[in-house]
């Protein structure tokens, strides 16, 4: 196959691609410049879009002994990444940058194109396995290596998208992956991994957003008595679920722990509580993806609902549009926005994006 | 992607470096085992001075310079530098009123970027006059832009010969108007020496760059040639070598290569031209039959050896992708915007959008090119462009869009 190996300039997309080569493919290399001022997005060695990554993804290229070329997906990116980023937390939502990426510029720009131009596939050093089934149908399934499984942030792909991805890194452990680009002879092998978000250089999400939306002060009121006990200055600062930095400054009446439980983003009104307040039974999920056709029967498996989160058991039900999921057990946390990714054992389903909690 | 070529690799990327001259290479090797520091007082030193003033007196009568004004550099970029801080801060040490600098707006990087640090630094007051559609200086707005107040002009720097599209400036204009206001004039003529006839002397130029890559030559080597009564401030300092103008030991191995090459690309650079130029008429020729609707941009008269080609609804990454794997190299345009490509500044300047600029290809030919570099070129150019048009489409450019000019 003619393959185009997504290169980020770190440790595991550099052996995904060297694995497609091994495995007897034609590879070319690209780095996606997702920033048409490379050295505004981070500036350490972490993330995946300085010049330095760029150099470094060639370098590895070199290595390995395939074509490398830059694409420019930086108006893309930040028109359908960075902008509903923003659009999104100003809605009082806690997007996933990093799903939205996977679904609207790796597997969808950068796919698109290269099909166009001639490619059959596109690899990336994500940790997902594929399995073609006996029928022709690719699965996704969790990585082997439970610590860097990915397959949450691919849960948006739909069967098009699968039948044209290769995840070469999805059944080895990443301690394997760095041995194995050590003796490759790759200069990244000890290249620290990334996170966070790649768009926000210093890590600090809350004055990032507070550049791009102004101060929107409000209050942060008490869910049982409606007492005002604090305020602050910008509902994008919370998400669902969190318990530090709320500085409330007195403790709650029965002296537990206080947690965000609604965020209403026209008044700005954080609501808090306690821990039980956030147990949710059930999801309405949005928007969604499946990773082939949409199941006809409810699913009985299980939903993951942030990224690197636990799985918690579900039935999961499609109804055109819409998704509805039952809980078995109350989950904490659930912030909409957020994808809810649904497997059936080790195979990703498909995912929606949380709407309502019940 | 990489679909085996049948034939030899397809260069057609001279105007970013040429293959040297096997006398250039002869020559520099031959200098490349001898010991001793061009400034040093023995027997060796003396030995490696020869070889870099018999260098010196080469270049100077290929070029129509004398050899005290051949200033021995690292290449294009150094020259440009030095050319135009250094030759701004003299001028403007002589009279603190002389802070303008004029110049275009499809120089290369290596003008553009000190003329923007000198202006973000230095104070001083850049203004890059406008080309016409063809790349041509507006020599309307120039002869505004000097009378305005002559005095104050620092200097004023245009290329001979565009590196992107080919264009030839209209030098002799620009420096009768400058030299009537006693204002002096840099031009970058690192595309142009051995392409078309450049004469120092004759031209009446001030200073001129040149390098030895772009024409036959080593890496690293270059010159900027500068009239003997020229003040220059210096940018390099320590050893004063390079008539306290520029420091650094000099490089006499990559200085005879340079040496070599010049004097044989002057000396064939009427045959070049013809060759070369009759070569680029046939791929244009051939390519427009291929695709209509292609646009030729640039002056026919212009470097004989550069084709610039504008394909609607194509990317020029994915045309150059797309060729590079079927053996052929060529390029968008300048290969400097750290490795993330940018809309060709030239092409801007010309009065060409965003898009229009992101659909061009720069296919450029020289003293190694054959005709056969061509057929495979007019062969591959079709199948590309079609893919290049899908991928365009996916993208969201529009391939009925209207090219005017």
């Amino acid at each position: 196959m003619r393959v185009l190996a997504a290169m980020s300039g770190g440790v595991d997309s550099a052996v995904a691609a060297a694995r497609a080569v091994d495995a007897g493919h034609d590879v070319t290399g690209i780095h996606l410049a997702l920033s048409r001022n490379p050295s505004s997005y981070r500036t350490g060695a972490r993330g995946c879009c300085t010049i330095e990554d760029a150099g470094d993804a060639r370098r590895a290229a070199d290595v390995i002994g395939i074509p490398f070329y830059v694409w420019d997906l930086s108006e893309r990116f930040h028109d359908d990444v960075v902008e509903d980023f923003v659009e999104e937390y100003a809605a009082g939502r806690t997007p996933n940058p990093c799903l939205r990426c996977n679904e609207k510029i790796k597997f969808a720009a950068v796919l698109d194109r290269a099909l166009a131009l001639g490619f059959d596939a596109v690899a990336t050093g994500h940790y997902a396995r594929l399995v073609t089934e006996p029928e022709g149908t690719v699965a996704m399934h969790r990585a082997v290596d439970p610590g860097k499984d990915q397959s949450y942030v691919l849960g948006v792909l739909t069967q098009q998208q699968l039948a044209h991805s290769l995840f070469p890194l999805g059944g080895s452990l990443k301690q394997q992956v760095r041995e194995e680009a050590a003796a490759r002879g790759l200069a990244v092998a000890d290249k620290p991994d990334s996170h966070d978000i790649c768009f926000i250089s210093d890590g600090d999400t809350a004055g990032w957003l507070r550049e791009r939306l102004g101060e929107g002060s409000g209050r942060i009121i008490d869910e049982q008595s409606g007492e005002v006990l604090g305020s602050h200055q910008g509902a994008y600062g919370f998400t669902i679920g969190q318990r530090k930095g709320l500085r409330l400054g007195r403790p709650a009446p029965d002296g537990r722990p206080r947690y965000v439980l609604d965020i209403e983003p026209v008044s700005g009104t954080v609501t808090v509580g306690s821990r039980e307040r956030l147990a949710v039974s059930g999801i309405d999920g949005i928007r969604p993806r499946w990773c082939g056709p949409a199941p006809s029967e409810p699913v009985h498996g299980a939903v993951q609902l942030r990224a690197h989160g636990q799985e918690h058991p579900a039935v999961v039900s499609a109804d055109g549009d819409r998704v509805g999921i039952e809980l078995l057990e109350a989950a904490q946390g659930v912030a909409p926005g957020q994808a809810a990714v649904v497997y059936d054992g080790t195979r990703v389903v498909g995912s929606c994006t949380i709407a309502a909690t019940r | 992607m990489n679909q085996p070529s049948a034939a030899d690799p397809v260069y057609l990327d001279h105007a970013a470096s040429t293959p040297m001259y096997a006398e250039a290479i002869a020559a520099m090797t031959a200098q490349l085992a001898a010991t001793g520091n061009p400034s040093s007082l023995h027997a060796a030193g003396r030995s490696a001075r020869r070889v870099v003033e018999e260098s010196r007196e080469t270049i100077a009568r290929a070029i129509g310079a004398r050899p005290g004004e051949v200033v021995f550099t690292s290449g294009g970029t150094e020259s440009d530098n030095l050319a135009v801080k250094g030759l701004f801060w003299s001028r403007r040490d002589a009279d603190p009123r002389r802070v303008r600098i004029l110049s275009t707006a499809l120089e290369h990087h290596a003008v553009l970027d000190p003329l923007h640090w000198l202006a973000q630094e230095e104070g001083a007051e850049v203004e890059l006059l406008p080309v016409d559609r063809d790349g041509r200086l507006d020599l309307v707005a120039y002869r505004a832009a000097v009378l305005r107040d002559p005095g104050s002009v620092a200097l004023v720097s245009v290329m001979w010969a565009n590196n992107e599209v080919g264009t030839l400036q209209p030098i002799e204009e620009v420096v009768e108007l400058a030299h009537e206001h006693g204002i002096p004039v840099h031009t970058d003529a690192v595309q142009a020496v051995g392409a078309v006839p450049v004469d120092f002397a004759a031209s009446d130029v001030d200073l001129l760059t040149l390098t030895a890559h772009k024409l036959g030559g080593p890496y690293g080597v270059g010159a900027l040639v500068v009239r003997r009564e020229l003040a220059l401030t210096a940018l390099l300092h320590g050893g004063g070598q390079e008539r306290e103008i520029r420091s650094g030991t000099l490089d006499a191995p990559a200085i005879a290569g340079f040496a070599a090459a010049v004097e044989i690309a002057v000396r064939n650079q009427p045959d070049h031209a013809a060759r070369v130029g009759a070569l680029r008429e046939d791929l244009v020729r051939r390519v427009a039959k291929q695709i209509p609707d292609a646009v030729v941009n640039g002056t026919r008269d212009g470097l004989p050896g550069i084709a610039h080609l504008t394909f609607p609804g194509c990317e020029g990454d994915s045309l150059l992708m797309l060729l590079d794997a079927r053996g052929i190299a060529c390029s968008t345009g300048s290969a400097c915007q750290a490795g993330v490509p940018q809309p060709s500044h030239v092409l801007l300047a010309m009065g060409r959008d965003d898009e229009q600029a992101r659909s061009s290809l720069r296919l450029s030919l020289g003293h190694t090119s054959t005709p056969a570099d061509v057929d495979a070129l007019v062969e591959a150019i079709a199948p590309v462009v079609e893919r290049a048009r899908a991928a365009g489409v996916v993208a969201g450019l529009s391939p009925s869009k209207q090219l005017a000019g």
